[in-house]
């Protein structure tokens, strides 16, 4: 496979979450975390999944990835059931989870390596494009330890989009980060989103952050962890945080979402 | 530069100390020899073999003892930091037999091996093994799992996640326990050596004893400072250049 072929933006997948159910056992006794949620995800679709923590929302962005399994319920990808983790739906944590012993350009290639067909030059090409679209290619040899929190997540960002994916799934990437390095994150995505065609699922409890992002906001409540209400963005991109749409949009969820969480001691971050 | 100059004036000054005790004459050349008798010992003994011949048998006891004990206490480790059931038998085996000084060692591999090479070998083994389980073992537990998720994401499966992705992470660990086995294994071979005389090799404790039988000052210090020196230059030429390359990746070690 050539480089130019494996760099074209390849068609993004459709989600569909099918009364997916899970438990947990924790100290105190077995705990709901997921109650029947069923979601439709379409084709270049960008979802975000709003509520607050315990609400199960990373759970099913662990389901979907394939590194958990529901105990009900399934999720399929164009019709087939995931059932394990695969290069088609890549993940970004919170923490960037960049490996310490390598240097950034061989943290994206670790993916690339995983991938057949790409030689080592080839890779070594691809790599240097996502770095390019992430801004950090002048830090291809850099040590991990040498970026600050918003380069690793850049790179962590170039890592999970090496290999291609057709769904980016994202568990609060932005949440560790500076207010300033996360506006700057949010003008990044929105544009890499458009220009690469991913199908991306953003879990966040920021409710402005999702609707900045979102072409469709899913409110969970918790215990046990259900959808509640979606919300359509309907605004023009690339969106800025801080216009006055934005926040209209934001206290509207803000309050549907205080609506659904009266347990007293429920966080609710709507900053 | 500075540093080298540092090192080099503290060391003449350690050895003019030296040869002003022994000038003063408090001192009986017989239990204190001057530094000067020492360096023609080890020049004496450089030119006619006998030195170059002890450090060559010394070294292949270690390096194949130590050798043996990496080869089979990292994957080992491995094994105890996985499976449940390791963990309860070998693992506890090793933490057990760890806190035994390596001396101990060597009248059971006299017993069992006799004086014969494969006695030294147990002895160094014995020395290395069971710190390179552990801080293996140690080293795994202590590899954040999210690495371990991140790599199954881009496709990696069970073998591969070991490889490359918990052997590297537990590196820090597993440099230090090979560290802590090395100088185990070093110093309880040289036990062995100066308990033992072993027909088939002359090693530098065989050498060192050899000095006290002979009422040999000058040999007797001559060999400690052969051992101190391979002893470092091991320390300098082996583990600091895996240290250095770890500190670098990691931003550690600037303290």
């Amino acid at each position: 496979m050539s480089v130019q072929e494996e760099l074209k933006a390849i068609p993004p997948a459709k989600l569909s979450i099918d009364g997916v159910s899970k438990n947990f056992t924790t100290r105190s006794g077995p705990l709901r975390a997921l109650d029947d949620v069923s979601l439709q995800i379409k084709e270049g679709d960008f979802v975000c999944l709003v509520g607050p923590s315990g609400c199960g929302k990373s759970t099913l962005l662990n389901i979907i990835a394939g590194l958990e399994k529901p105990d009900k319920g399934q999720t399929l990808m164009d019709g087939k059931p995931v059932s394990k983790p695969g290069r088609d739906r890549m993940v970004m944590f919170q923490e960037p989870a960049l490996f310490p012993w390598l240097d950034v350009m061989n943290n994206v290639l670790f993916g690339l390596k995983l991938k057949p067909n790409l030689n080592r030059k080839e890779r070594r090409e691809v790599a240097r494009f996502y770095l390019r679209l992430v801004g950090l290619e002048a830090f291809a040899h850099s040590n991990i330890h040498e970026l600050s929190g918003g380069m690793k997540q850049r790179a962590a960002l170039a890592r999970a989009l090496a290999p291609n994916p057709r769904v980016l799934l994202m568990d609060e990437p932005f949440a560790a980060l500076d207010a300033l390095t996360r506006e700057q994150l949010y003008g990044d995505i929105q544009r890499i989103w458009a220009d690469r065609k991913k199908t991306i699922v953003f879990v966040t409890h920021n409710v402005r952050e999702a609707v900045c992002l979102g072409n469709r906001v899913v409110l969970f409540s918790p215990h046990p962890g259900r959808v509640r209400e979606e919300f359509q963005i309907d605004l023009p991109r690339p969106r800025d945080i801080n216009s006055v749409e934005l926040a209209g949009y934001a206290s509207r969820i803000t309050r549907a979402l205080r609506g659904y969480v009266d347990a007293p001691g429920t966080e609710l971050g709507a900053e | 530069m500075k540093r080298l100059l540092s090192s080099a004036v503290f060391f003449v000054a350690l050895v003019g100390l030296w040869h002003y005790m022994v000038s003063t004459g408090k001192y009986s050349p017989v239990l204190l020899p001057d530094p000067l008798s020492v360096w023609e010992y080890l020049l004496r003994s450089l030119q006619d073999g006998t030195l170059f011949q002890a450090t060559c048998v010394t070294l292949r006891r270690l390096f194949t003892g130590y050798g043996i004990g990496i080869a089979v206490g990292i994957p080992v480790g491995m094994l105890t930091a996985r499976y449940r059931f390791m963990e309860d038998t070998v693992g506890v085996l090793a933490l057990g037999l760890q806190t035994l000084p390596s001396v101990c060692w060597v009248p059971l591999a006299l017993v069992w091996f006799g004086q014969t090479e494969g006695a030294m070998l147990f002895v160094v083994l014995m020395g290395s093994l069971w710190s390179v389980i552990i801080s293996t073992d140690n080293g795994i537990r202590n590899v954040p799992p999210i690495y371990a998720r991140a790599a199954r994401t881009m496709g990696a499966q069970q073998f591969y996640t070991w490889t490359r992705v918990i052997l590297p992470a537990s590196a820090p660990f597993i440099v230090t326990g090979m560290k802590q086995g090395w100088a185990f294994a070093w110093r309880s071979l040289m036990a062995a050596e100066i308990f033992v005389t072993i027909l088939t090799g002359f090693g530098l404790g065989q050498l060192l004893e050899n000095g006290r039988d002979l009422h040999d000052m000058d040999q007797v210090i001559g060999v400690m400072l052969v051992i101190v020196l391979i002893g470092l230059l091991v320390d300098k030429s082996l583990f600091s250049p895996i240290e250095r390359l770890l500190h670098r990746r990691w931003g550690t070690g600037k303290a």
